[in-house]
């Protein structure tokens, strides 16, 4: 049961991050392909520690999960945010 | 299946590795070269995590992708018009091309040799060597080393030496970084958001620097580590603009820059007044002794590492900061 669960919740995050991959590679212009990218990984990388955590024998290790994902959504989004705004400057001098 | 999902996961490991490394070294942009040269590094972090080395694994991505990529840009940024091609006087751009064509070439035959000689002499180890009789010679002793972590045995303990000469080592680098004369100027002030982060990011790090430091003990961790994140946290808060990142000035300075040879030079050579051999601590005390260097060893890794990222020697300022 918890397999089954897990294994949904990984293949979900899968796919985000397909989804996401797509988008930094199709998209035309980089606000729209920051904006691919760090949100729908963001998504499929917590819905892939989700499906990690089902897994964990100690409730100790899925915190651990948890903090990473925090951290990870944190560096994404300040990240997206420092280069949107650097090519928004860029664009003003020109 | 198993098995044979772990050996796709290394091939497509070994592929982008090698890809990566292609593209950053082909990659005429300057700065693109350096983002793939981290993202290999990441990558190969993962390498050293699936051959069971989470130690190294640490490290690499700590020092190789993280610190070195810091290091890579900031080099960039002092460098004018380097990440836009300048193509402007034919003449001797032409000459220039070829002088780099030659020197392009020279290194890469020299590192071709180099790569030939070390896996050569690799190969000859695992021949010669028992490696087996090694790691049981490290087990066997693992109680008397006063830490449960074999890596750190060998690192701080049985093989203390080499470390010394390392912490060494960093110590004549930063004499070679303060050759370079002042600091790089700072950054400008960071908005709202970056300064969000920095705030919340400085003392995560510093709280991971002590754990890596305390958990090298019995877990992949330690005093490089440990130093690498410190100095990470520096480099954050240099990159947010502040001016004062927590280096002292002065004799202070130097005390930090120093303390790592100096405590292992100072516990080595009680050892030997203690009238046992250099480096050779009593059981009792070793776990102590070893926590003492390791957290001494933290601060001037730290410290070069920083000192390394401000590109040169901090100047004296005439009143002092608040």
């Amino acid at each position: 049961m918890i397999d089954l669960f897990s294994s949904i919740f990984m293949l979900s995050g899968i796919i985000f991050f397909l989804a996401g991959s797509i988008g930094l590679l199709r998209l035309p212009d980089l606000y729209s392909r920051l904006h691919a990218l760090t949100k729908a990984d963001n998504l499929g990388l917590g819905l892939l520690l989700v499906g990690l955590a089902l897994h964990m024998q100690q409730p100790l290790f899925a915190l651990k999960l948890l903090l990473i994902w925090l951290a990870v959504l944190a560096a994404g989004s300040a990240s997206a945010h420092l280069i949107a705004q650097h090519a928004r400057r860029q664009e003003a001098d020109q | 299946m198993n098995i044979i999902s772990l050996y796709l996961v290394d091939i497509l490991l070994v592929i982008s590795l090698l890809s990566l490394a292609w593209a950053s070294l082909t990659t005429a942009d300057a700065r693109r070269s350096v983002i793939l040269f981290m993202a290999f590094g990441l990558v190969l972090a993962l390498v050293w995590a699936r051959l069971l080395a989470p130690d190294v694994a640490l490290a690499e991505a700590a020092i190789g992708a993280g610190l070195s990529g810091a290091l890579l840009l900031a080099a960039i940024g002092e460098q004018p018009g380097s990440s836009i091609n300048v193509n402007t006087d034919h003449s001797e751009d032409v000459q220039d091309s070829n002088r780099s064509v030659v020197v392009t070439w020279t290194i890469t035959g020299l590192c071709a040799a180099l790569a030939i000689i070390l896996a050569w002499t690799l190969l000859q180890t695992f021949d010669n060597v028992n490696n087996k009789a090694t790691a049981q010679a490290v087990s066997e002793n693992l109680t008397d080393s006063g830490v449960s972590n074999p890596v750190t045995a060998v690192l701080l303990n049985f093989r203390a030496y080499d470390t010394l000469l390392e912490l060494a080592v960093l110590l004549s680098a930063v004499l070679g970084i303060f050759s370079l004369g002042g600091i790089r100027s700072p950054y400008q002030l960071a908005g709202p958001v970056f300064d969000g982060l920095a705030r919340w990011l400085v003392p995560v790090l510093m709280l991971t620097a002590g754990y890596l430091l305390w958990v090298g003990a019995h877990a992949p961790g330690g005093a490089f580590q440990a130093g690498a994140t410190l100095a990470a946290a520096a480099v954050v808060l240099r990159l947010a603009g502040h001016h004062n990142i927590g280096l002292p000035q002065g004799k202070s300075l130097h005390i930090i820059m120093t303390i790592g040879v100096g405590l292992f030079l100072l516990v080595g050579l009680s050892m030997l007044a203690l009238g046992r051999s250099f480096l050779d601590y009593p059981p009792a005390l070793a776990g102590t002794l070893i926590l003492v260097i390791e957290t001494a060893a933290m601060i001037s890794i730290a410290a070069t590492l920083v000192l390394a990222f401000l590109g040169g020697r901090p100047q004296m300022q005439k009143h002092k900061p608040c």
